[in-house]
Formats: C-alpha cells, structure tokens, sequence
C-alpha cells in the first residue's frame, strides 16, 4: 500500500474535487483553455457607472446575474457555482450531504449602497439623522431581509445549508491570502484526524463602487485603463498596481485513505502549508522580505521539502509595484541560486486579482498545471523588470516537468500564506 | 495521541465596566452596569468606560490609523499578553499564533448621512455617488475598517507574529476561535495562542443591521431574563482576549494557569425549525461531560426566539447556576463567547462566583469555588457553542 502518512506520520491529504468561476468562465475546462492561451477576462466596467473612477476596469464576473445585486449575493452564486462542480467531480458523500466541515474565504460583509439607498427613500422626511434612518430600518419587518443577506454569516450559513456540511461552517478573512487559509484549515483538520473530508470555498463579488473607490484611495489600482486586458502586468517595469477581479474556487479535500477506500480519483497532494504575518506596515511589507521568506521556509518544512524540489511558483503577483519586488527578493532569498531555474508565473495577468478567492483560485490552477504539465502564461510582459530577474513564463504557456508547485498569498495586513501542491504523495 | 491540556495562561478585558480584571471582578461582584439610554435613544447601547489607549498603544500615529473598535481589541490584546506575561517577549510574540472573531469597522456615518439625504432629495443621480466616495471617504478608513485589520494591528503594536487568522460570523466566530484554537494546540499545531475578540457598541452604523431585524433593544435596559415583552439586545462594546497554551509549554516558562480550557464545541443548527435551538443545545452538553451542579455562563443576546429556546433547554438543568453577561455588558458579538471564557477563567482563579444580576431571580447564588464552568454561546441569528473551563490541576 501506498504511504497513507506523511513523513511526520500525518494523514497525507488530497484534493478530489475541484470548481471554479473567474471572469475567463466558470468550469475548469473554459478556464484551462482560455488561462493556456493568455486570454484575459479584464474589461472596462459596466455593472455602475464608472464616472470619477480613476480605475474604469476590472474581471468582473459578468455572465453570472444575481437579483437583486448586491456583491454579497454575487459572492454566495459564485461559491454556489465553483461547489457544485468540485462536488460532482469528486463524487463525495450525496447531494445535500457533505461529510466534514466546511472554510469559506469570503470578503467582509456590510449592507451595501442600494440598499442602504432603498431604505433611505423609504424615510418619511427629506432631512433625517441615523435615529430616523434606524427606525425606517425596523420599520414593519420590511427590511428584514436584508439583516438576513448582510451579516457576516450569512454567505456560510446558506452554503452550509445547501451542501449538507458539518458542524459549524467558518468564514473567515485573511485578505488576499484568505483563500490559501480556508486550505489550510481544512488540511489541518484533516491532519488532526477530526474528519476524512473538507469543503474548502473562497468566492469574492466584490467589484462594486465603494470597493474599487477604498482601494484606489489607497492607491493599490492599475489606473493604465485602455485596454483593460493590458492593465495587470506583473513583474513588468510598467506595472502600477492591481486589477480587481471576482471569482470563486472551491476544492474537496480528503485524508488519501478515505479517498483511496472509496476509489476517488485523487487530483494532487496539498503537501505543505505555512503562514507568517508581516508586522511592519498596515499594506506595505517589511523591505527587506523577512516575513515572506519565511512563511516560504515555513512551507518547505511543512512540506519536508527541499528548496531544489519545487519546480514551479505560481505567484501571488499582483502586478503592484512593491508586492512583485518583495515577492522576487523572499524568493531568491529562500531558493537562491535554484531561483532562475524556477518557471514563475501570475494567474493574475488574466484574470486580475480575485482578493478572497485567490488563494484557492491559483491553487486550482496549480493544480491543473501539474495534471496538464503545462504552465499558464504571465500576459502582458513585454517589458520585464530588470530588478525581477525571475524565469517568467512570459506571454506564452510553455510546457514543463511540473513535480511539485509552490502557490503564494501575501496580503494587507501583512498576511502571507503559502502552498504547496504536488501530483503524488511524498 | 493523546491531546495535550489547554491552559488560559492571560486575560484582557476593556468594557463598558472599565480595564483590567480587578476592576472587573470588583464591578461584577457590586452588580454594576453601565448602560446608556439616551445616546442613541431609543436605543440601548453599553459604551466603552473611559479609557486611556496609550498604555497598551503608545504610538499616537498608530492610534489614528485604527478606529474603536480596533483601539479596543489591541488595548485588550495588550492586556492579555501583559497577564500572561508574555509582553514584549519576542521569542514567543514571533511564533504565537493568533485567532481573531471580528465584525467590521466604524463607517463615516456623517459621509453616508449626506449621500443618503442627498438621494432622498433626489440630488443623487448614479453617477454622483462615485464622486461622493471619491472626494469625501478617507483613504485609510478603509484599513480601520477591514475585518483582518485588527489582527494586523496587534500584530503592529504588540509583535504577534506567528500566524494570524481572522474568522466572521457575528457570534459563531468568537466560539469557532476558541474552538480551533483548543483543537491546533491540543494535536500540537500550536503552541500558544492570542484568542479574542473586539466590539464597539456606540455605533450607529452597526446598529443598522441589527435594527433590520428589529433585533436592537429600545428604551430601558433590563435582565437579559426580564425581556419577553421587550426583546432585544442592547450592543455592548468589550474588548476581550485569551492567552491559549499547551501546558507544556507553560510549565517550561513558569506560568500559572487561571484555569484549563478543557473543551470547545459548535454547531449550526437549522433554526427554520421551532426548538432546533434547544434541541442544538441538547445534542452539545453530553459532549462536555459535565454534573447538573456546575455553573454555566451563557452569551445569552436577549433576543427572541433564541434567548427563550436556551431558556427551554437551561430549564432542564435547574441545578445550574447560570450568569448572563449580557445584562452587564450588552450583546458584544463577537466577543461575547471570549467574554465568557474570559469571566469563567477569572472566577476560577478567583475561587468564588461573582453574584447573579437578575431581578427575576433565574439567576442562583453558588457559594464555594467553581471547579467547572460551562460557557455557552446561542447566535442572535445563527451558531451555537459551549466551552468546558476548568480548574487546572
């Protein structure tokens, strides 16, 4: 029999099932395609106006409608979405019954400008203070509703109640690494032996006006507006921020015994996990990569693997001007000369940045690339920064012996989160 | 394996009732509560006691960029760290791992008020909204305001840099923090853990969602156990948070235990059917392996009907001695599951059971020291938990 443990005696856990939504589609066969032949899902916005706006695109999931609109439903369709396809390709447990418990990345939650708009015309004065405004809120249980779409729970608790998982679902938001930590949760409690199997879902609908406003008031956007599908350039001299995008990635994790016992193709290997929080900024990281270096050792050894045994990093490249320079410095910092060897690439540059969602987003696409051995491409890197002297898969997917990949998340708040995926077990 | 034992080796508290947990217990114990009826009238809200941020968040430019309700859970971070003893050690700060249950951040209410007028008035077409946020948000507001952001502070302010997870879900996320922390440290993941919570109840942004609901409490404060014919929690503001560790671990470093964290459970029980409370309730408590006699701490909102199905199941159990915070600290949401960890730690270590704060009388005297203490948590909304906290040995 197969090592049902890894070398620290753990279960090995393994992904069955994989879903996916993000402005390229929604399926792993539209994305793959689409990804592998360096089409970009970034458009100008179309949901709002987009007057005043310094930034006008993003990869807003546009063919997925929710009414009414609100980024919390959008975020909750999407996650709908990318779970029933992992669920049906993974074949676990019966519809409406899943056996373990369930991770959701998800974006915080406030009531959002439409509606909190819909209730303002319901006051009955045309100069009211918050107490009139709270009074029209509770007003005959006719926004009731909304309490019940815009807590923080909300997106879990429905989810829980359409899958069928178990126990308390938990959301939970680690910026843009939140995607990476709903993994990670799920492996360690896999790990811990409390359950054979975990849902772990990150989904974001968040392209909304006061979002794209906050961030661009703190000057994280591209601004390079026209074409949009040029804007996200990672690891390019020109990039100058990120593109918002939405999206949602699901995946089915398993101890490899329950998998095995019950005959389920097994899609890869999550071999190791690792965090390490930044302390120095609020959205800047330390200049000299400290925190990031050694969330990627701390994923090595999780792992119990070498720096020589990754052959390919799938970066959180965000195409912001700071991130993609400390990503490159941790980077040679942990792999040194191994570095120009590595094949890196960013997701990103087609599809943007799906913020809550990435983490599992770019690890579904890891793993596709492990199953395909072929590396989606870094569009837009026409003019390589000198300072960043990885091996990008510029422009081009280019086919290569992928082993194991390491997926990374480094986010606001100074949260990193790295993966790494393999084909087999250790 | 065996599991390892879980010790809460720090508490910080900051509430309505003031800082630390002297005060605490002494307030507690003269049945004191701070409540406010007029602020946000008619609504009953709990604001924070007064408060110097400084002692636990020297940097001034560090205090600007948050806003309340983050101030309130890096003070009380503060504390715990500084009770379990563990401030400014940087050995431990830069592997201790942290979970944080937290809602979001004060909006600029007076922003959203003009907008929210000006559209009444029919000054808004759609376009004109993005200006509005453009010209009028504040750019860091937005940090003051994300959920991740008050563990980023704590990890600015006081070092905290092992690992930092942030989980949402009004009630529920306080008790899931509480519940992955036990379960990492007790399988050896962790080591040792900042748990906790943070919660700015004089908030009329926040009060929005909960009126919605018709959630919010109006008029008069009263016993949590008084309310069937006004409902409703009055949102409460506490800042509290737990040093988790393996005993190992404290005994390496000398530290005393205020009790053991023996068990955290949760579940999510599908309220669209009547009594599914009381029967989540039920299903939970064998799990903890506990005698009718003990003390149990609920979260208990005060909100209907989840406060009468908890009251249907603590019925069952009448020999429990029960206390309900939220009659002295309003509903804190979030932290209102660490608050009671945090109360059942202190009356452990203290030896005594502070009194019941109840007219009605539902709420029993037990003289003696607690040696196990349940702590319960019942979601306004949605989620259930219970903690077992127990003496350490």
């Amino acid at each position: 029999m197969a090592a049902a443990r890894d070398k620290f005696g753990r279960p090995i856990v393994v992904v069955t099932g994989m879903g996916i939504v993000t402005s390229l589609g929604a399926g792993k066969d539209d994305n793959w395609k689409r990804l592998t032949a360096g089409e970009s899902g970034i458009k100008t916005v179309t949901r709002f106006p987009i007057d005043s706006l310094k930034t006008t695109m993003a990869g807003a999931v546009d063919f997925v409608t929710v009414e009414p609109f609100s980024s919390t439903s959008l975020s909750q369709r999407l996650a709908e979405i990318a779970t029933e396809e992992a669920l049906a390709q993974s074949g676990i447990g019966s519809k409406g019954d899943f056996p373990g418990p369930m991770f959701l990345a998800v974006a915080p939650i406030e009531t959002e400008w439409p509606q909190r708009l819909e209730v303002a015309r319901a006051v009955p004065k045309t100069d009211f203070n918050i107490i009139d405004y709270l009074a029209t809120c509770s007003e005959g249980g006719k926004f009731t509703h909304f309490h019940r779409r815009f807590t923080f729970g909300s997106v879990a608790l429905h989810l829980a109640e359409t899958f069928g998982t178990k126990g308390s679902p938990i959301s939970l938001s680690t910026a843009c690494a939140s995607g990476a930590t709903a993994i990670q949760l799920g492996v360690e409690a896999i790990r811990r032996g409390e359950t054979d199997a975990a849902l772990c879902v990150a989904t974001d609908g968040s392209v909304n006006p006061e979002a794209m406003v906050r961030f661009s008031l703190l000057s994280a956007l591209s601004t390079q507006n026209d074409p949009p599908q040029g804007a996200s350039k990672p690891f390019s001299k020109n990039r100058d921020g990120f593109v918002m995008a939405e999206g949602a990635g699901t995946l089915v994790l398993e101890s490899y015994d329950a998998a095995i016992a019950r005959g389920a193709r097994i899609l890869g290997v999550v071999a190791g996990c690792g965090e390490l929080t930044d302390s120095f900024h609020r959205t800047r990281s330390a200049p000299d990569g400290k925190p990031a270096i050694g969330c990627v050792r701390k994923t090595l050894a999780d792992a119990g693997m070498e720096p020589n045994q990754i052959d390919h990093i799938n970066a959180h490249g965000t195409s912001t001007p700071e991130n993609d320079k400390m990503e490159y410095l941790a980077t040679s910092a942990v792999f040194g000369e191994h570095t120009a060897s590595i094949p890196v690439s960013s997701n990103k540059s087609m599809v943007g940045h799906t913020i809550s969602a990435a983490g599992a987003v770019e690890a579904i696409y890891s793993l596709l690339t492990l199953e395909h051995q072929r590396i989606p491409p870094t569009i837009n890197y026409e003019v390589p920064d000198p300072a960043i002297p990885f091996d990008v898969v510029g422009n081009k997917a280019r086919d290569a012996k992928v082993t194991a990949v390491m997926s990374n998340s480094f986010g606001f708040g100074g949260q990193n989160a790295s993966l790494i995926l393999t084909r087999e077990p250790a | 394996m065996a599991e390892k034992e879980v010790w809460i080796t720090g508490i910080g508290l900051l509430s309505s009732l003031g800082e630390g947990l002297d005060a605490h217990w002494e307030a507690l114990g003269d049945k004191r509560v701070n409540a406010d009826e007029t602020r946000l009238a008619p609504y009953v809200i709990h604001p924070i006691g007064p408060v110097s941020f400084d002692a636990q968040i020297p940097k001034k430019g560090d205090q600007r960029q948050m806003e309340t309700w983050q101030r309130i859970g890096t003070y009380a971070a503060g504390l715990a760290l500084d009770s379990a003893g563990v401030k400014g050690n940087q050995e431990i700060l830069s592997r201790m791992d942290m979970i944080i249950a937290a809602g979001g951040g004060e909006r600029d209410l007076t922003v959203d008020m003009a907008i929210m007028n000006a559209d009444a008035q029919g000054k808004l077409p759609p376009a004109l909204l993005n200006e509005k946020l453009m010209n009028e948000l504040r750019p860091t507001l937005f940090l003051a305001q994300l959920s991740n952001l008050l563990a980023g502070n704590i990890a600015i302010v006081h070092g905290v840099c092992g690992t930092s997870r942030t989980f949402m879900g009004e009630e529920a996320s306080g008790i899931d923090a509480a519940r992955i922390a036990v379960a990492r440290i007790g399988a050896g993941q962790s080591d040792i853990a900042l748990v906790g919570a943070a919660h700015n109840g004089d908030r009329g942004d926040l009060l929005m969602l909960y009126a919605f609901g018709d959630f919010a409490l109006k008029n008069q404060h009263s016993s949590i156990w008084s309310r069937r014919n006004n409902p409703g929690f009055a949102i409460g503001s506490a800042g509290a948070f737990l040093v988790m560790e393996s005993r190992e671990h404290a005994e390496a470093r000398g530290a005393k235990p205020f009790a053991r964290l023996t068990k955290v459970v949760a579940d999510l029980a599908r309220r669209k059917e009547p009594g599914a409370v009381t029967k989540s309730l039920q299903a939970m408590w064998p799990k903890l392996g506990v005698g009718d006699d003990a003390v149990l701490i609920t979260g208990a909102t005060g909100a209907e009907p989840a406060t009468s199905e908890e009251r249907a199941f603590l019925e069952q159990h009448p020999g429990l001695a029960v206390r309900a915070p939220g009659t002295t600290f309003g509903h804190t949401m979030e932290a209102q599951f660490p608050l009671g960890l945090a109360l059942a730690a202190l009356s452990i270590s203290r030896g005594k059971l502070y009194p019941g704060n109840d007219p009605a009388g539902f709420e029993v005297e037990k003289p003696g020291a607690p040696t196990q203490i349940v702590v319960m948590g019942v979601g306004h909304w949605q989620g259930e938990g219970m903690a077992l906290v127990e003496a350490a040995e």
